[in-house]
C-alpha cells in the first residue's frame, strides 16, 4: 500500500513539493522522492541546493517554504529526482554577529551534517579545486546491503588482541601486492596475513569523511606538499571515507567498506573505529565554513562568553558535545554505524572532551558519556576513551566509565617504556601495570586496561629502541610538533646502524615489549607493522607523510622474520591460556585450596621481590588453577623479568606439583631458540636456577 | 538501455545491452522480475554492459534472490574485467556464478 501523504502539495519551478518529516535528519529516500530535513535553531530561512553529480554550478535551488517548517528544523519532499546522479546541499540565511556566536554565511553552500555519502574527494591525493563553490557535496544513498548471516562477534574484551592500523597505510606500500593498494579492499585481501598474526580485532583510524589537503604545510627539505594524511579532522561523521574505497570513484564506498566489515566477521575479527568528535575539520576563525559553522555555529561549538572558539582539541574548534542536539548528533552517528555497517565498538579520540559542559567545565556525570553507556543499541560495543584531551584534562583512571568504558591505559604505556630502558624507580608499578593496573581501575576489573605500548601516536616499537629523541623536521614544524615524552633509548647509535650488538639488542626489547605486553591482564593494543619492525625514521608525529615512512613495507616479513615469528607465538600463546586474560583483578588468595595464591610474586629469589629503587627485576607466577577466577583449568605460568644491564640467576619457585617448567620465550637466547610454538615448549633443563641474561624476559610454562 | 529475450535448450537468455544505473535498473528490474518463475532458468548476458552503478548491482542481487528462493538457476555470464573487480571488491560476485561467456554459462545450466 502507498501511503496517503507521497504526493505533491507545492511547486517550485520544475520540482514537485510536499511538506516533510523532520526526522530522521538529513536526506531519506521515500517514495517517489527524497525527505531532507536539517536543523538550525538560528538561521532565518534556509533553500536546498540542488546539483548534478559532479557539476561546479547548481541546477537549483529551493527555498524550504516557511510552512514546512517545525519548529527549528526545515524540512520538505522534493519529488522525482534521481538519487545517484544528484547532489545536493543547503544555503542558510542568518545573523552573522561573531560575540552572539552566530557566523552565518549565505554566499557558501553547507554539507548536510547527516549526509551519508560525499563527494568532493573520491579519490585519495587528486589535488581538489579550490575554487570550488561547494567542495564537500552530499550525496544519497540506498543503505541496504546483504547482510546474510553476519553478526556482530561476541569477543569478550579480556579476551581481544587488537590490531590499531591505519587503512591506506596497510597495503599502499607496492610490496604489499595487492590489487587495490591503499584501501578497504586491500584489507580485505590481508585478511589472511591478519589471520596468521593472530589478531582479532582492528581498530582502524578514522574513517570518516576528512580531506586529506587540509594541510598546507610542506616538507622543507623536498619542498613536498604534506597532508593530513591520518585523518583525526573529520568533515562529516555519517560518511565512510571514499578515498579510502577502490570503488570511490564509483560511489560504492559504502558497500566496500560495508564487505570488508563482513568478511572481517566471517573470519573472527571485530571492527572498532576511531572516533573523531572532539572537533570538526571547520578549524578556527580562520578555517573554511563549510557545514556546522555556517549552520548553527552557537549549537555546534564550544564557544567563549566573547564567542571566541574553546581550543580543547588543540586543532582550532571543539565541538560542543553536551549541548543535547549536538549530543543527539553524535548518538545517532554511532548507532547509525553499528546498526548499518555492523561496526564492533568505537575508541574516541581526546574523550575527555566529551565529558566537558558546553562552557568548557570537566562535568562529573557528563550527559553524553552517561547516554553511551546505557544506549541499547551500542550495548555490545567496546568503548574505549583515549581519556585526555589538549586542554589539560587527564583522566586515566578516573573517565566517568559507568562500568563500560575501557581506557587507552597511558600509564601503562610510559611504566612499560621506562622498565624496559632500565629506569630506576618502576618495579612497585609495573606490578600494578602487568595486573590489569587494578590501582587505577579498582572497581572496573582488567578490561578498563586497553594496554598498549606503541600506538599512531608517538614512536613505532622498533623507533622506541632506536631513537633516543624524535626527528620530525619532515613535517614541517622545526622539530617543534610531537610529544618529547618518549622514553626511548637508541643503544650507541641514533637510527639505523651495521653493529650487530646493537641491532641484537633492538632486537631483543621489542620481543621484550611484546611479551610483557602478552602476559599483562587487559585488553592488549598493537600497533600495525611492530609486528615486523617497522620504523619512522625517528619520526613521532607522522600524521603528515603519505609516504614510505608510514606505508607498511611488506618485505619486513622476510628482514625481520624473527620478530613477526615472536610475535606470532606470544599472541597464540595469549589466546592458549586464559590464566593470562582474567575479566577480574588478582585476589592475591589462594581461593581454589591450590596451595599458591592466583598470582604470587617471585624476584632473583622465589617468593621475594626486590623492591629497591634501583631494582630492575621483578617475577611472578599465575596459579592454572585460578584461571578466569577459577572458572577454567589452565596451566600455571612464570614470567621473569630482567632489565638490568648484567645477567642475572633466578632461583624459580616450584611449579605445581607433577609439573615441570618447560620454556616458551627466553629473549636472551639468539632466534629461533628464543621462543617456541605454543604446545611444544621444550623441557627447562634445570627446573631450580635460571640463568637469565641482560635485559631479557623469560616465560616458562608449568606441565 | 536495452533487454533481449531469448530462449535456448529451456534456458532463458536475458541480453542487456547498456548502462545499468538508477535510471535503467528499475525498467530491467520490472522485465526481469516476472521471468523469476519456481524452477526457472536464466543466463544474464552482461558482455553489452559497460558499467553498472550500485543500483544495476541491486538489481542483480534482488534478481539472484528472487530466483533463488524460487528453486530458480541463475548465471552471469559475459561481464567485463572492470565489472567484475567491482561487484568483488563490494561483495556482490560472492552471489552470483560467472561464466565467460553464454557457451560456458549454458554448459553448466543445462
Amino acid at each position: 500500500m502507498n501511503r496517503i501523504d507521497t504526493y505533491p502539495t507545492h511547486s517550485y519551478k520544475n520540482f514537485k513539493l510536499h511538506s516533510g518529516r523532520p526526522y530522521p535528519f538529513g536526506a531519506t529516500l521515500v517514495p517517489g522522492g527524497v525527505n531532507f530535513s536539517v536543523f538550525s535553531s538560528h538561521a532565518t530561512s534556509c533553500k536546498l541546493v540542488l546539483f548534478e553529480k559532479g557539476q561546479p554550478e547548481p541546477m537549483a535551488e529551493i527555498p524550504f517554504p516557511e510552512e514546512f517548517c517545525i519548529g527549528h528544523v526545515f524540512t520538505m519532499i522534493v519529488f522525482n529526482l534521481d538519487y545517484e546522479n544528484i547532489e545536493y546541499g543547503f544555503r542558510m540565511e542568518g545573523p552573522f554577529n561573531p560575540k552572539e556566536g552566530h557566523r552565518f554565511d549565505s554566499s557558501k553552500i553547507l554539507l548536510d551534517p547527516y549526509a551519508k555519502a560525499m563527494g568532493g574527494r573520491e579519490v585519495w591525493g587528486i589535488p581538489p579545486n579550490w575554487e570550488a563553490i561547494y567542495p564537500y557535496r552530499a550525496r544519497l544513498v540506498y543503505d541496504d546491503f546483504d547482510w546474510e548471516l553476519d553478526q556482530l562477534v561476541a569477543i569478550p574484551a579480556e579476551d581481544l588482541i587488537i590490531y590499531e592500523m591505519h587503512v591506506r597505510g596497510f597495503t599502499q606500500h607496492p610490496s604489499s601486492g595487492v590489487k587495490h593498494a591503499g584501501t578497504y579492499a586491500g584489507i580485505r585481501e590481508k585478511i589472511p596475513y591478519l589471520k596468521e598474526l593472530g589478531i582479532n580485532c582492528v581498530e582502524l583510524m578514522p574513517i570518516f569523511e576528512f580531506d586529506e589537503f587540509e594541510n598546507d604545510r610542506v616538507n622543507p627539505k623536498t619542498g613536498e606538499s604534506l597532508l593530513n594524511y591520518w585523518g583525526y579532522s573529520t568533515v562529516n561523521f555519517f560518511a565512510p571515507k571514499a578515498g579510502y574505497a577502490a570503488t570511490g570513484k564509483f560511489g560504492m564506498q559504502i558497500d566496500e567498506f560495508k564487505n570488508l566489515v563482513k568478511e572481517l566477521h566471517k573470519n573472527g575479527i571485530r571492527v572498532i573505529l576511531d572516533v573523531v568528535f572532539n572537533h570538526t575539520a571547520e578549524g578556527n576563525a580562520q578555517g573554511h565554513t563549510f557545514c556546522f559553522r555556517g549552520i548553527d555555529n552557537k549549537t555546534y561549538y564550544m564557544l567563549t562568553p566573547e564567542g571566541h572558539y574553546f581550543n580543547f582539541s588543540g586543532c582550532g574548534n571543539t565541538l560542543n558535545c553536551n549541548n543535547p542536539v549536538v549530543r543527539n548528533m553524535v548518538l545517532d552517528c554511532l548507532r547509525y554505524w553499528v546498526a548499518e555497517y555492523h561496526i564492533d565498538g568505537f575508541r574516541f579520540d581526546l574523550a575527555s572532551i566529551l565529558g566537558r559542559d558546553t562552557k568548557g567545565t570537566p562535568l562529573a556525570n557528563p550527559p553524553l558519556l552517561e547516554t553511551l553507556a546505557f544506549e541499547p543499541v551500542l550495548a555490545k560495543c567496546e568503548l574505549i576513551a583515549e581519556a585526555w584531551d589538549a586542554g589539560g584534562l587527564y583522566q586515566v583512571g578516573s573517565f566517568p566509565a559507568y562500568g563500560r568504558w575501557g581506557e587507552w591505559n597511558g600509564k601503562y604505556r610510559d611504566c612499560v617504556r621506562k622498565f624496559l630502558r632500565g629506569d630506576d624507580g618502576q618495579v612497585g608499578e609495573m606490578v600494578q601495570r602487568v595486573q590489569g593496573s587494578p590501582d587505577l581501575y579498582p572497581q572496573r576489573g582488567t578490561t578498563a586496561s586497553i594496554n598498549f605500548i606503541t600506538c599512531h601516536d608517538g614512536f613505532t616499537l622498533a623507533d622506541l629502541f632506536s631513537y633516543h629523541e624524535k626527528h620530525n623536521r619532515a613535517n614541517g614544524e622545526n622539530n617543534q610538533d610531537g610529544t618529547n615524552d618518549n622514553f626511548s633509548a637508541n643503544y650507541g647509535c641514533e637510527g639505523p646502524t651495521n653493529a650487530p650488538n646493537i641491532t641484537a639488542l633492538r632486537h631483543r626489547q621489542i620481543k621484550n615489549a611484546i611479551a610483557i605486553l602478552m602476559v599483562s591482564q587487559g585488553a592488549p593494543m598493537i600497533l600495525m607493522g611492530d609486528e615486523v619492525g617497522r620504523t619512522q625514521g625517528g619520526n613521532n608525529n607522522a600524521y603528515c607523510q603519505d609516504n614510505e615512512l608510514n606505508w607498511l613495507d611488506w618485505s619486513l616479513l622476510k628482514t625481520n622474520a624473527d620478530i613477526f615469528r615472536f610475535f606470532k607465538y606470544c599472541i597464540a600463546f595469549r589466546k592458549a591460556h586464559p590464566v593470562l586474560r582474567s575479566r577480574t583483578h588478582f585476589r592475591g588468595q589462594d581461593y581454589m585450596g591450590s596451595g599458591t595464591a592466583d598470582i604470587t610474586w617471585h624476584g632473583l629469589k622465589p617468593w621475594s621481590t626486590d623492591w629497591a629503587n634501583g631494582s630492575h627485576t621483578m617475577a611472578f607466577m599465575l596459579c592454572g588453577k585460578h584461571a578466569k577466577g577459577g572458572t577454567v583449568k589452565d596451566n600455571s605460568i612464570y614470567v621473569a623479568f630482567n632489565m638490568h644491564r648484567e645477567n642475572l640467576t633466578f632461583n624459580l619457585p616450584q611449579p605445581p606439583k607433577d609439573n615441570r617448567w618447560h620454556v616458551l620465550v627466553n629473549t636472551g637466547v639468539n632466534p629461533p631458540e628464543d621462543i617456541w610454538e605454543p604446545g611444544h615448549e621444550p623441557l627447562l633443563p634445570n627446573q631450580s636456577n635460571l640463568w637469565i641474561g641482560s635485559r631479557a624476559v623469560v616465560i616458562l610454562v608449568a606441565k | 538501455m536495452e533487454i533481449n529475450l531469448n530462449v535456448i535448450n529451456q534456458v532463458t537468455v536475458i541480453t542487456i545491452a547498456g548502462n545499468l544505473d538508477s535510471s535503467t535498473a528499475p525498467k530491467a528490474e520490472e522485465k526481469i522480475l516476472p521471468l523469476a518463475r519456481p524452477g526457472c532458468k536464466i543466463a544474464l548476458e552482461m558482455s553489452h554492459v559497460p558499467y553498472m552503478s550500485s543500483a544495476g548491482l541491486r538489481m542483480l542481487l534482488l534478481i539472484y534472490r528472487q530466483i533463488s528462493g524460487s528453486d530458480g538457476q541463475v548465471v552471469l555470464v559475459g561481464l567485463s574485467e572492470e565489472l567484475k573487480d567491482t561487484m568483488a571488491v563490494t561483495g556482490f560476485l560472492d552471489f552470483f556464478q560467472i561464466y565467460p561467456n553464454l557457451e560456458s554459462g549454458l554448459a553448466t545450466i543445462i
